[in-house]
């Protein structure tokens, strides 16, 4: 489709960059900075809106540089969500620097415009902008606090690792390019299936994308920058980069590999095995996931690694390249989503109380705060993936498509294994809160803003746990792919 | 030296001088042109690729433009980052960056 053209199925992007204009012109006005708040949360709502309208049909757009299908938008719903929570709570976090918080809301808005990117692109060249647009900004974000060696150092890893991963990725991209003489990833896959004289190239191209992907859903082994950027990244950054980069960077890795690494609906390019390869690392990904997690006390640490063992959950399902697969994937993330978010306010919450993220400040929660210590134990259940939660739903439709599909049964036994072993460190929380006397017994204040926000996040786990059809008709809606 | 082959072979070299630099050395910013050398040997791939492989469009040109534009946008953060650590730590020694473990 021409350029033009394209446009119309561009609203949500559009109205996200002039949003992104008009915040930083608004930051330039001494008087009106106060309003940049709820500038960028109606600016939020109204990308919202105009995804609720945006068309459901499958078409590449711009001249097939990128694509706009129901897959994408799915996605795109998830970091709306997730961006709206942070730039709100983003408030109520009093480690942040207000003075900063224009720039602080702008930043996290061009990673959002970059996740748009990411779940949409379809060429080589928007894949490479993309990842590098979330990862820029994001260093920026992990480095907030200036004047915190913590986050100083979690920037500094974060950029050296990112900007390793990626320089790898595009070594790899330049062999598909040579391989393929295309940047385009539906025409490199054609041009892929002739090279039967190549595997061992094709392979190490393979391999490096996945290293590129693979660090920003930090899989093992790319995951070592994940537990210190998220201890040394305020909180917030540290929420949203556990859910929306990994998220997108799940429907990145499906979509470039089920379109350039598949030939037709489950066999892969030239033969090579690279769905074994990806089987393998999710199951040493959610054990090194899980098994580091035991060992930690501070509760930033301890999700960092959770949240590398849930990546290890998503992964497993992509090495079976089907329809089903895919929606396992999307109808987990959305639980993920509400419960790890969730999980972080609460963090920010007692961190504001008593300037630690150590697990021991939870001592007493359940009698100094019933109600919140209740929802943790609910948004903790839904991590390990017990009933009656959208955690549970969630890993019932991953483990079911292994099973159904043979070849990595294995697989589902190593993640079933994993969920006990997630349950001793998330229920450890559980045991902190409710029985081990608080050292001070001083009234728990919360934030109103966080208070609400956790509520509205343990609704959706709850409701996903006993009435989940509508979310499945929507995942089944949002299927088709270009 | 008009061939595909001796491209390739230059741009490997940079690339694996890129990966030595990159796992050696312990100054952040040192490590930082290990990184460069990595993209500028993708770059050249790229570039090598556009004109020897008998391809018709320039996507391999503009891709190593993109390249270019995006390690300068990457080397501005990643400087600022590390004058800011400078500042804190007084040392570019990632070795001295650790305070977290675990």
């Amino acid at each position: 489709m021409t350029n033009l053209s394209s446009l119309s199925f561009y609203l949500p992007e559009l109205f996200l960059i002039g949003i992104i204009l008009l915040s930083i012109i608004i930051e330039l006005i001494p008087g009106c900075r106060k309003y940049n708040y709820f500038v960028v949360l109606a600016g939020l709502i109204s990308v919202a809106i105009m995804l609720s309208w945006s068309s459901t049909e499958s078409v590449s757009i711009f001249m097939g540089m990128s694509v706009s299908d129901p897959f994408a938008i799915f996605f795109k719903w998830i970091f709306v969500i997730a961006t709206f929570y942070i730039v709100l709570i983003s408030r109520a976090d009093n480690s942040l620097d207000k003075r900063l918080s224009g720039e602080f809301n702008i930043l996290l808005l061009i990673v959002m415009f970059g996740l748009f990117l990411m779940v949409t692109a379809n060429n080589l060249i928007m894949v490479y902008l993309s990842i590098e647009m979330v990862s820029i900004a994001s260093y920026i974000l992990a480095g907030m606090l200036k004047n915190d060696l913590k986050s100083n150092e979690a920037s500094l890893k974060y950029v050296i690792f990112g900007a390793f991963a990626s320089g790898l990725m595009l070594y790899g991209f330049s062999w598909l390019y040579g391989l393929s003489g295309s940047t385009d990833l539906h025409e490199i896959s054609a041009a892929l299936s002739g090279h039967m004289d190549q595997p061992f190239v094709i392979y190490m191209a393979i391999l490096l994308v996945l290293v590129g992907i693979g660090y920003k859903i930090s899989m093992v082994p790319f995951h070592y920058w994940t537990p210190d950027v998220y201890e040394g990244a305020p909180t917030p950054v540290t929420a949203y980069l556990s859910v929306a980069p990994k998220a997108a960077g799940i429907a990145l890795l499906i979509r470039f590999f089920s379109s350039t690494f598949t030939t037709d609906i489950s066999t892969t390019v030239s033969n090579i095995d690279w769905t074994t390869l990806v089987a393998v690392l999710s199951a040493i990904t959610m054990t090194v996931g899980n098994l580091l997690a035991l060992q930690q006390t501070n509760i930033k640490r301890l999700l960092a690694f959770s949240s590398i063992a849930h990546a290890g959950y998503m992964l497993m399902v992509i090495p079976v390249i089907s329809v089903d697969a895919r929606a396992a994937v999307m109808i987990y993330a959305v639980p993920y989503l509400f419960m790890n978010l969730g999980l972080f306010f609460m963090a920010i919450a007692i961190h504001n109380q008593t300037s630690s993220f150590e697990i021991s400040k939870w001592k007493g929660l359940g009698s100094r705060a019933p109600l919140m210590a209740g929802i943790m134990v609910v948004l903790l259940l839904s991590l390990t993936g017990l009933p009656p939660t959208g955690g549970f739903i969630g890993k019932v439709y991953l483990f079911s498509v292994l099973i159904k599909f043979q070849q990595f049964f294995w697989l589902a036994v190593i993640g079933v294994i994993n969920s006990v072993i997630s349950l001793f460190y998330y229920f450890r929380i559980v045991k902190t809160m409710y029985f081990s006397s608080a050292d001070d017994e001083t009234v728990f204040k919360i934030h109103p803003l966080l208070y609400w926000s956790i509520i509205s996040c343990v609704v959706p786990v709850l409701l996903l746990g006993i009435y989940w059809s509508p979310l499945i008709n929507f995942v089944q809606h949002s299927i088709s792919m270009f | 030296m008009d061939n595909l082959t001796s491209y390739l072979i230059i741009s490997a070299i940079l690339f694996v001088l890129g990966l030595y630099a990159v796992m050696t050395r312990r100054n952040g910013i040192a490590i930082l042109m290990g990184i460069e050398l990595i993209l500028n040997s993708a770059s050249l791939n790229f570039v090598a690729f556009n004109r020897f492989g008998g391809m018709t469009k320039l996507d391999g040109h503009v891709f190593s433009i993109f390249i270019i534009c995006l390690a300068a946008a990457e080397a501005v953060v990643a400087l600022a980052i590390i004058i800011n650590l400078f500042k804190n730590l007084e040392s570019v020694n990632v070795d001295h960056a650790s305070s977290m473990k675990g």
